[in-house]
């Protein structure tokens, strides 16, 4: 019991975290608020493929003489990578919402919609 | 917050040293954790903080606007460009093995290429991005001053 | 030790995340997205993944913050609150099905436990890189010519393709900000010369979306 709770521990917060980053993005008007939820919900996905990586007894896959057991390097690569496209991919986000606020006035998405509708 | 004094000064004497450190992950990525797109944001991260400081006006003197942005695109052209290198010099897109005269040798020269083409862009979008947010204000008002002059014109 | 440190900062994630669901004043959202990262950085420490958790402290609580509040300034500093409160249950029944069934997949015998070598993940590619790199640097020799560091070589040399794509995924979002918000001086220069009904048109629309 204590084994299968320790062995699934980092799936069920990775759930947890990827769900409460898909809450903030539906149930959030705000457009600065929807992308901090995008960020934790990529976040989790983070903790999942480096959580799937993990060997036990393993260590940091940087080859060294007298290890012989090392973590799966292959998740560390695709994260590594999908983190700084993340940073980048958000800026891209954030200059919509910046131009979004010049435009209408307001970064709230309701208030954005009635506007849009009353046109 | 240029009239903090010890902002001012620690951001001064802390710059150069982010940037060494930049580079050392940079080139040191190879035998510990760093690489080039760890490299690029920490260098990034010394000209945020010093535009932080002494406003983005005296940032872009540091690294003016065409400069970063031309960066851009050369990282990407040096990362892609060795992959043409390696297709000249005989062997398939992005092959470093035959960069030098025996294959572990050619792999690390097109590594430690590749990863620098990775770090300048990572880098220059990063600065780029963070200064393009900072002189938002700027541009909308120059904007604002371009419509007055000419609504003066009009009258 | 470490497995109850990995607990415990997991928890912290946990009550990071309903932390920032909750707060309406954006600028503790986003130093608690910081702080966020920041302990994310370290369970990937924990998790033996040393570059990412490199990038993510580089990235997530250093340059993410720093755009996040220049975006602030740009816009509002406060969330307005919900007009209609029961308007986000429906978004929380249907996140917390989602969430029971996905942790109900868990739970199936297949599934690999954390830390489990045999898991299939494992399999392919990941142990050839391995085994490639520890031949190439010869762990017995007393200095190692190539390159020991596997996530490097694999993202640069065997998955150089992956990365060439990432990079230029940056270089465009990089273009696309600097188109969105960019000074685009040679809009200007075009309207100056540009007959008058046109630049009126112009200066009216950009009155009446400022309005």
């Amino acid at each position: 019991m204590w084994e299968s709770f320790l062995g699934l521990y980092n799936y069920w917060i990775v759930i947890l975290l990827m769900m409460a980053g898909f809450y903030i993005v539906m149930s959030r008007h705000n457009l600065v608020k929807k992308l901090i939820g995008l960020n934790i919900f990529q976040s989790s996905v983070f903790l999942f493929y480096i959580s799937v990586g993990k060997v036990a007894d393993g260590t940091a896959p940087i080859i060294e003489k007298g290890i012989f057991s090392y973590s799966n390097p292959l998740p560390h690569v695709l994260i590594l990578t999908a983190i700084v496209v993340g940073v980048a991919t958000t800026s891209l986000g954030l200059a919509l919402v910046v131009r979004l606020k010049e435009a209408y006035g307001t970064i709230e998405e309701d208030e954005i919609n009635e506007m849009d509708a009353a046109d | 917050m240029i009239e903090h004094v010890v902002l001012r000064v620690i951001a001064k004497l802390l710059a150069p040293f982010i940037v060494l450190f930049a580079l050392y992950v940079q080139f040191h990525g190879d035998f510990g954790p760093g690489g080039g797109f760890q490299a690029g944001v920490i260098f990034a991260s010394a000209f945020i903080l010093y535009a932080l400081i002494y406003g983005v006006e005296n940032a872009r003197q540091i690294a003016p606007p065409a400069v970063a942005q031309a960066a851009i695109g050369l990282g990407v052209l040096i990362y892609a460009g060795t992959g043409v290198a390696s297709m000249l010099l005989g062997g398939k897109y992005l092959d470093y093995s035959l960069l030098a005269h025996d294959a572990g040798h050619g792999q690390h020269y097109g590594i430690l290429i590749v990863e620098f083409g990775v770090g300048v862009t990572v880098a220059a979008v990063m600065i780029t991005v963070f200064f393009t947010f900072a002189g938002r204000r700027g541009v909308l008002e120059a904007r604002e001053d371009v419509a007055t002059t000419e609504d003066d014109e009009d009258r | 030790m470490i497995t109850a440190t990995n607990l415990a900062l997991l928890a912290f994630l946990a009550v990071l995340a309903w932390a920032i669901a909750r707060i309406r004043n954006l600028f503790v959202v986003t130093m608690l997205a910081g702080i966020y990262s920041l302990l994310t950085a370290t369970v990937f420490v924990l998790l033996d993944a040393v570059d990412v958790a490199f990038t993510e402290a580089a990235v997530g609580a250093g340059i993410t913050t720093v755009l996040f509040l220049s975006a602030l300034l740009l816009t509002d500093r406060e969330a307005k609150p919900r007009k209609n409160r029961l308007a986000s249950l429906g978004p929380m029944v249907l996140v917390v099905l989602l969430g029971a069934a996905l942790v109900y997949t868990t739970l199936d015998p297949r599934m690999p436990h954390y830390g489990d070598a045999k898991a299939p993940a494992h399999g392919r590619l990941a142990p050839e890189f391995l085994a490639d790199t520890v031949k190439q640097v010869g762990a017995d020799k007393p200095t190692a010519t190539h390159i020991p560091n596997v996530v490097t070589t694999t993202l640069a040399s065997y998955r150089g393709f992956d990365t060439l794509g990432e990079v230029v995924v940056i270089f465009t979002a990089g273009v696309g900000v600097l188109i969105l918000l960019g000074g685009n001086a040679t809009r200007r220069r075009r309207r100056n010369p540009a007959p008058r009904e046109e630049s009126s048109g112009a200066g009216s629309s950009g009155k009446g979306a400022g309005a």
